[in-house]
């Protein structure tokens, strides 16, 4: 019976928890990295066996660490990811944290992909052993002012994620910038174009949409079923694109009113385009991003976004002041599928049923950085 | 020369406190990181700087440029800074 793995990166380590396929028991493996800062924890799904986990500790630099176990023991990266040394007399940048792991195609083994903060994009060709600059990203003077300055990021740095590899062709990437925008290569990243056509941008300051720097794309999501369909949650609503079209549509003009349609996560079925959900957050006024009312809720669309419907069933109904970050919602394969998200607050939550029924997991845990499903 | 090493990187050396040699506290950062890989990054970042939540002290004197010179009788202590998270 296939086993249900998910991967808990936490502001102070990391967790996993292992069920089979009804996921009615989960067995609790961690922590892992205790005190580690862990912005991500992915298993490879090529081999069901390598993990890679991003992470840095409150004073020591960043790193990556890795597992061909499946986190039995750990080996640190031997080179992380690392911005090149300026030349004399110019200023350089220097990797915080790496922020976003995406393996990529399943033709290219041992190579994967990560964003950092600040933006940059790293690939490995040695399952995470060795890692280098995309040049075309990191040293371009047009994506560096795309990428702004340290203000022009979330509150603990700018970062590069979404990183997605069509599993139809190995050279069909896409990443976004928070802030900077969503890009694309068809080369394998020699060459980027911009994607932010239909992309709103903050309102009543006079921002230049077509200037990729206003742009706050906070999560963007490829439909497995159909990779010609992308999902986003931006920082100005939530959004849909159909390939070969170049312009967003924002489809989470449809969401209630009193809800608004901000927030950081956004997940997609796995068999199914036209259903994604969302997890969406206060956005008013001083940007609280707590739970709207304090009364936390997933929404799902079953129809490629024309239609919202709140599924809170299972949750707090009140004084529930957590949210959930952009890496922090996931989905698994099993039929009917599972959902899973992990709280600021330190809480994972699941459902079984595609979102009818909500449950508690784990609580007390840190807050929650990262959540991904694996079927292994 | 005597070098002693934080909590937070003795993973790496196994040990509160190691040799390493050099005529310079940069060349006595590349040694450590010979005898153990990975630690100088975690301390020093790609532009060559002390990272931001990491003290070092020569015979307890605040020490932050790479080419500060060192002798063999020199003691080098690094320090998690009183900061972090």
């Amino acid at each position: 019976m296939a086993a249900t793995a998910l991967f808990v990166a936490t502001r102070k380590g990391a967790w996993i928890y292992r069920a089979d396929s009804k996921r009615d028991a989960w067995e609790v493996d961690g922590p892992h990295f205790l005190g580690h800062i862990i912005s991500h924890l992915v298993l490879d799904p090529r081999d069901q066996t390598t993990l890679l986990a991003a992470a840095k500790t409150g004073h020591l630099g960043p790193t990556i660490f890795r597992s061909t176990d499946r986190g039995m023991t750990w080996k640190e990266a031997l080179q992380p990811p690392a911005f090149n040394k300026a030349r004399e007399g110019e200023t350089g940048r220097a990797v915080d944290h790496t922020f976003w792991l995406t393996p990529a195609h399943i033709n290219e083994p041992n190579v994967w992909y990560a964003g950092t903060s600040p933006q940059g994009l790293f690939r490995s060709e040695d399952g995470g052993v060795t890692w280098h600059g995309i040049s075309s990203i990191n040293d371009d003077p047009q994506f560096r002012e795309w990428m702004g300055s340290e203000k022009d990021g979330t509150p603990d740095g700018p970062k590069l994620h979404s990183i997605i590899v069509d599993p139809r062709d190995p050279r069909h990437l896409y990443f976004g910038m928070s802030g900077g925008g969503v890009h694309e290569s068809l080369d394998r990243g020699e060459t980027w174009r911009v994607l932010i056509n239909g992309m709103d941008v903050v309102e009543g300051y006079g921002f230049d949409a077509s200037n990729p720097i206003f742009h706050d794309p906070h999560c963007v999501r490829m439909c497995p079923s159909n990779p010609d369909r992308l999902y986003q949650q931006n920082h100005c609503g939530i959004y849909r694109i159909d390939r070969l079209s170049d312009s967003w549509m924002r489809i989470g003009r449809n969401m209630p009113q009193e809800v608004s349609d901000i927030g950081f996560t956004m997940t997609v079925h796995p068999h199914d385009d036209n259903t994604a959900w969302v997890f969406p957050m206060d956005g008013t006024q001083v940007w609280p991003r707590t739970s709207p009312d304090g009364r936390p809720a997933v929404y799902v669309t079953q129809n490629g976004g024309e239609t919202w419907k709140r599924q809170d069933a299972g949750m707090p109904k009140e004084q529930a002041w957590w949210t959930v970050k952009r890496q922090a919602m996931c989905s698994d394969s099993h039929d009917p599928v599972g959902l899973y998200f992990g709280t600021t607050s330190g809480e994972l939550w699941m459902s079984r049923d595609e979102g009818h029924n909500w449950e508690r997991i784990a609580e007390h845990l840190p807050e929650i950085y990262a959540v991904e499903a694996a079927v292994v | 020369m005597k070098v002693l090493i934080p909590s937070a990187l003795q993973s790496y050396t196994q040990s509160s406190q190691v040799e390493a040699n050099g005529s310079t506290l940069g060349e006595v950062l590349l040694e450590l990181d010979q005898q153990y890989p990975g630690i100088r990054f975690r301390m020093v970042d790609e532009q060559e700087q002390v990272r931001r939540h990491i003290r070092i002290f020569v015979n307890g004197i605040s020490v932050n440029r790479l080419s500060q010179t060192l002798h063999p009788i020199d003691e080098v202590a690094i320090v998690q800074a009183l900061s972090g998270g």
